[in-house]
């Protein structure tokens, strides 16, 4: 019985730490480099710079796939670059979440 | 009752630090720290914070230009706002609302008149220095309804404002001889994307670099007949263009003697050109993507950041030799470096580490730091009498 119980709390434990995959110390760098190092370009509350605006309003009509596939691989004949070399996929696909709907993962 | 005159004096003394004490401002300075949207003002004289001012707003990409009392401190926001900050009196004086998204400015010769460079709506706004009221209104217009973002503002000899428009790939000359009516010299087809500009620190050559090809755009302000010409043309030669995680900057741009040293763009080199000719004489390799290329006072060493993910290095190189003479590994995030007047201290922000690193510069060796909270832009006092600064 106890067994039991230590496998279901060994079974849990990643699923609860690793929401989406990401950890939550991930998911702490991961919004450190969206609003500072994403920001220096898009602006540190993403409201737009010399990059586009990336609130939630702004990206309406985006898919997360779009948003995901823009973040891998950059966007030709601008400055944003491929960020598929630095980010995992969970990585990508969690900022991608994030910025539809950044209120659910705060 | 003496006891209590002087009680009364240490409490009037501690309330008024700032102002009280009867001080000069060329040792000082102000850090922007981006997180909370305040700024720091310090000193480099003994290495110290002196207060910390609030509201601010978006201090993202913030950047300051002083009054040339060298008193205050015109704080441009990325929320299009304009602040004048009183450096002795450590408060704000006057705050104005004056865009959507800016990107920074710059003061004229006459120091009577600060300019904005706005995205949102593209173009540059002129206001006077003193009440910070609309004076000019430059909409960056280079089609018919098209407004252009405008980057790499600076003033130059004449009461004149130069700066380049992203979107339109135009320079544009302000000639605000008469404030209200500004009159503009445009330079068309200047390259593609325009990303940010530097002016000799004689004031005479205003250069933009370009993000949508290998090559810079150079207009002679002495003779702006003669149009703007494109210089190091092809400096990638084969190499693949590398994805560039933070746009460099060229303000601060160093020249050292006849030679001067930008980042190159897609590429983890510093470039170095000749100014006789504008030609490239060589291209040092370096650890990452260049940021800033600074140029230490007496021209002897250029100090170098980097682009995210190599933000955590800090290179030296000798001006003579061209080598890099030391790596440092100050921390997570170096975001801007600034040399004390004549060049034997540096201070760098380190941003993600929460800290302000200062540099002994000729032994390359840190010597102090101070607490600051997500510190980024950092300005001292003396650019004030520095051109295009």
């Amino acid at each position: 019985m106890r067994s039991t119980i230590w496998a279901c709390i060994a079974l849990l434990v990643p699923v609860l730490a690793f929401a989406d995959g990401v950890s939550a110390g991930r998911q702490k760098e991961l919004k450190n480099l969206l609003y500072q190092d994403c920001g220096s370009c898009h602006g540190m509350k993403l409201t737009g710079g010399l990059g586009p605006a990336l609130t939630p309003q702004a990206l309406q009509g985006k898919s997360g796939e779009f948003l995901a596939t823009t973040i891998r691989y950059g966007r030709a004949g601008t400055p944003m670059p491929p960020w598929g070399p630095l980010l995992s996929d969970a990585d990508i696909r969690w900022l991608a979440d994030y910025l539809k709907n950044p209120g659910d993962k705060q | 009752m003496i006891l209590r005159g002087l009680m009364l004096l240490v409490l009037l003394s501690s309330a008024f630090s700032l102002s009280a004490e009867l001080r000069g401002t060329g040792d000082m300075g102000v850090v922007v720290e981006r997180a909370n949207g305040q700024l720091l003002i310090v000193e480099h004289t003994n290495d110290r914070r002196l207060a910390e001012i609030d509201g601010l707003g978006d201090l993202s990409h913030a950047s300051v230009v002083f009054s040339r009392d060298e008193r205050y401190a015109y704080v441009f926001g990325r929320d299009g706002g304009l602040t004048r900050v009183d450096l002795l009196e450590g408060k704000i004086v006057k705050r104005v609302m004056q865009s959507g998204n800016s990107i920074g400015g710059a003061i004229s010769q006459d120091g009577r008149l600060v300019a904005v460079s706005n995205y949102e709506p593209g173009g540059v706004r002129v206001f006077d220095a003193d009440t910070l009221e609309l004076v000019a209104d430059i909409p960056a217009e280079y089609a018919s309804g098209k407004l252009s973002k405008t980057v790499g503002l600076v003033d130059a000899p004449g009461n004149r404002f130069v700066f380049s428009l992203y979107d339109g790939n135009q320079i544009w000359i302000a000639d605000m001889t008469d404030p209200g009516k500004p009159v503009i010299t445009k330079f068309e087809d200047i390259g593609k994307a325009p990303y940010d500009a530097l002016i000799s620190p004689d004031g005479r050559y205003y250069i933009a670099g370009l993000f949508g090809e290998d090559s810079m755009a150079l207009v002679d302000l002495w003779h702006p007949e003669k149009g703007s010409r494109k210089i190091l043309q092809g400096y990638l030669a084969h190499d693949e263009k590398l994805p560039v995680y933070k746009m460099p900057h060229l303000e601060g741009w160093g020249m050292a003697g006849r030679y001067a040293f930008v980042p190159a763009v897609g590429q983890h080199k510093v470039l170095v050109i000749d100014t006789n000719d504008w030609k490239q004489v060589d291209a040092i390799e370096v650890h990452g993507q260049p940021v800033f290329v600074m140029v230490r006072p007496d021209s002897r060493q250029v100090w170098v950041n980097f682009a995210h993910p190599n933000n955590d290095t800090v290179q030296v190189i000798d001006v003579e030799s061209r080598e890099i003479v030391k790596t440092l590994k100050p921390g997570k995030a170096v975001l801007h470096m600034e040399f004390t007047p004549r060049g034997e201290k540096l201070w760098m922000s380190v941003r993600d580490e929460d800290r302000i690193d200062i540099y002994d510069t000729r032994t390359m060796e840190k010597t102090g730091e101070l607490p600051a909270s997500k510190p980024s832009g950092i300005f001292f006092t003396d650019r004030a009498h520095r051109i295009g600064l």
